[in-house]
């Protein structure tokens, strides 16, 4: 129970839809979500496949805990080869869309091949049909869900779709559902549009099973219980949202700034949550309207704001006037301090268009700021930028980038490479702060040793939400360990890298770990599912069973442990402020003790006692 | 002594008149504590879990013993997290 118990199988080339019945014995052993999908992927797909040909495939997946009533349990992801990357992908994302594809029957949608001309996918519970989107090609995402709604007179549909970024595979392209939710990061959108699939729209009108229903509902009812009573998800969540973290790591000295040359952001108080609760002096409204939720949350840290409509950027674009998803700290960042722009509505409204055209806002961020370098040692001119004066701190040019980059026009198109890709044909690649090609989150890894190995080792490419070890190093949750020590940081990332991998296949949201354990998670899962005794340590062992599932795959698509590495500025130019002031970070003394504790070898590759441990 | 205090969050409404940015400098006497400054503002010892004094935390049992020096920036929220 828990699960569906059938996918569906849509082959794009030859335009047919089957049904086939989940694998239990996988569900077993992979639980759902990023497990279970990612197992499903690595048994069908060669690694060394192009991202962007018909052979690789892309799969929308639910957990076995979505669209139940625990909360936070709306969260669906996409599993693909990753077109940033190369590597695994595997993007997570809330709103509405998980729960109604559950709700319809299903477990998740494999997709397969390319379409011959652009099409859309509808699910209305039993039935799936394939649609031609020769009208809805070349619009956004906002203008598609409109469009698909209005078409099938079904306002209540949920839709995950691509813009033109998508469309025109820049790399770092993501798939919004419900607006301004996103599976953002690693290029899965650019994979979509590879495929002629502009978008799905899912629309259920059943129920999820569960095991035991009075098991199940006395659990999740205690789960809600430890999330609203906990400080942090039951009041400083909702209440600031991410973005209450702009001004804790800009005081701790970890806030990446013009692309990694400071750690400290002198404009970070006036993009922060406390700035966008505060009346603006142009019009006396405050940028954040309210919080929001996505399906079954009771945490909500959602935000939705509305720019000032005499701001520059939305002069005369009404369709920027209404109020849409605002600010995340993610978003904040590599939009903001990272280009050095604090201008709190130039970043909404670029955050706006990241939203409406489908681009992932930190990728997008990281590769404008790298640009900024570029241009500023002038490898870049305005020859090449279209006459764009790209220089760090300027809120036009950061508008105008996005418009270009939204649409894949001009210069545009450079940005859309990446930020690897482009650093690297003019000249720079140690420019580029990314991982596997995928740009670093919101922490400088000189300030925050552990997120330095996290990074590393990511297997999709430098990413924070694989193994968030902020929330010991600066939060103290679970409990406070140094951040400027590698001290204990190798068994710490192993621990989270495992534990996230298992939340991030039930279902559930990994926000809700900072109030939740696995001892929290697993009694909601075990009165969900059958098929195993899924305890907490049992859920430890299926989310290093995922890891190692990845990593296996990333040897042999081709990585090494010579990709386990963070850009020259991060290990060899120290911090020139705040608390890690002439550091560095310490990823070579943790790098060796995090393979051994891995049980794998000096060369990144895991042992066949440990693949044979992990019954892989 | 000239010290610099940050309130973020919800701690930002124990900030004294004349606030700006969720900061104020003060001038406080040669020897107050980190814990003598928040109860002077009247900030709940409950809701101070976060204490940076320059950047670097500091745990529930020295903010009563550490002593600010000229110059020191001592930033405090209430429980908070993000990602």
């Amino acid at each position: 129970m828990g699960w569906a118990r059938k996918i569906l199988r849509v082959n794009l080339t030859t335009g047919t839809v089957k049904v086939e019945p989940l694998n239990m014995d996988w569900a077993s052993k992979y639980l759902g979500q990023r497990g279970l999908a990612t197992k499903y992927f690595v048994e069908e797909v060669d690694p060394k496949v192009d991202p962007l040909g018909p052979e690789n495939k892309m799969i929308m997946a639910t957990g076995p805990l979505t669209g139940t009533a625990a909360s936070t349990a709306g969260r669906y992801s996409v599993i693909t080869k990753g077109a940033l990357t190369n590597a695994i992908a595997c993007s997570n994302s809330g709103g509405y869309f998980g729960a109604e594809l559950k709700f319809a029957g299903w477990d998740m949608i494999i997709f397969e091949g390319k379409a011959p001309k652009p099409v859309y996918v509808t699910v209305f519970d039993d039935v799936c049909e394939i649609h031609d989107a020769s009208d809805i090609w070349g619009t956004s995402v906002w203008h598609t869900d409109e469009w698909i709604k209005t078409k099938h007179q079904d306002p209540m549909m949920h839709i995950s779709a691509i813009g033109v970024s998508g469309e025109k595979q820049v790399l770092y392209s993501c798939i919004v559902n419900d607006l301004h939710r996103a599976a953002g990061r690693s290029g899965v959108g650019a994979v979509m549009g590879s495929k002629n699939l502009k978008a799905v729209a899912v629309r259920g009108t059943g129920g999820v099973k569960v095991k035991d229903g009075r098991a199940f509902l006395k659990a999740a009812t205690a789960g809600k219980k430890v999330l609203q009573e906990n400080a942090v998800t039951g009041a400083g969540l909702p209440t600031y949202g991410t973005q209450v973290l702009m001004n804790v790591i800009n005081e701790a000295g970890a806030m990446p700034t013009r692309n990694h040359r400071q750690v400290q952001f002198e404009g970070a108080h006036a993009i922060s949550a406390e700035a966008m609760a505060t009346p603006r002096k142009s019009d006396g409204q405050p940028n954040l309207l309210t919080n929001q939720a996505c399906f079954g949350c009771t945490i909500a840290c959602g935000r939705i704001s509305k720019i000032d409509e005499k701001h520059f950027t939305i002069q005369n674009k009404p369709q920027y006037w209404k109020a849409s998803g605002g600010l995340e700290y993610e978003a904040a960042w590599a939009l903001g301090s990272n280009t050095g722009v604090d201008d709190l509505e130039t970043l909404t409204y670029v955050n706006f268009v990241c939203n409406e055209q489908g681009m992932d806002p930190i990728s997008f961020g990281a590769t404008v700021s790298a640009a900024m370098e570029l241009y500023e040692l002038g490898l870049l001119t305005k020859e090449h930028t279209g006459g764009i004066d790209l220089k760090f701190g300027s809120a036009e040019a950061l508008a105008k980038c996005v418009e270009l980059t939204g649409t894949g026009e001009g210069f545009g198109k450079e940005l859309g490479l990446g930020s690897l890709r482009l650093c690297t044909k003019y000249g720079r690649p140690d420019l580029s702060m990314s991982v596997k090609g995928q740009e670093f989150p919101a922490y400088d890894s000189r300030g925050i040793q552990g997120m330095g190995l996290t990074y590393a080792t990511s297997n999709r490419g430098a990413c924070h939400l694989r193994s968030y070890t902020v929330s010991s190093e600066i939060l103290g949750i679970p409990e406070k360990t140094d951040p400027l020590t590698t001290d204990g940081k190798p068994a710490l990332v192993k621990a989270f890298q495992d534990a996230t991998a298992a939340v991030d296949s039930t279902g559930l949201c990994v926000f809700t770990t900072f109030a939740w354990t696995l001892n929290d998670i697993a009694p909601q899962v075990d009165a969900a599912c059958d098929g195993a005794n899924w305890t907490p340590e049992y859920m430890m062992e299926v989310g290093e069973r995922i890891w190692n599932m990845e990593r296996v795959f990333n040897n042999r698509a081709g990585f090494t442990h010579k990709d386990d590495n963070l850009p020259p500025r991060l290990v060899a130019e120290p911090a020139e402020t705040g608390p890690a002031k002439g550091l560095v970070n310490g990823l070579a003394t943790m790098l060796p003790e995090y393979y051994q504790l891995r049980g794998w070898t000096q060369e990144g590759v895991p042992t066949n006692e440990t693949l044979s441990r992990l019954s892989l | 002594m000239k010290v610099t205090l940050k309130l973020f969050a919800s701690l930002g409404a124990f900030l004294p008149e004349g606030a700006e940015r969720n900061m104020i400098d003060l001038d406080v006497p040669e020897g107050t504590t980190i814990r003598a400054l928040l109860d002077r503002h009247n900030v709940p010892p409950q809701s101070c879990h976060l204490v940076l004094l320059n950047g670097v935390f500091q745990p529930v049992g020295v903010r009563p013993h550490v002593a600010l020096k000229p110059g020191d920036a001592l930033a405090v929220w209430p429980p908070v997290a993000g990602g």
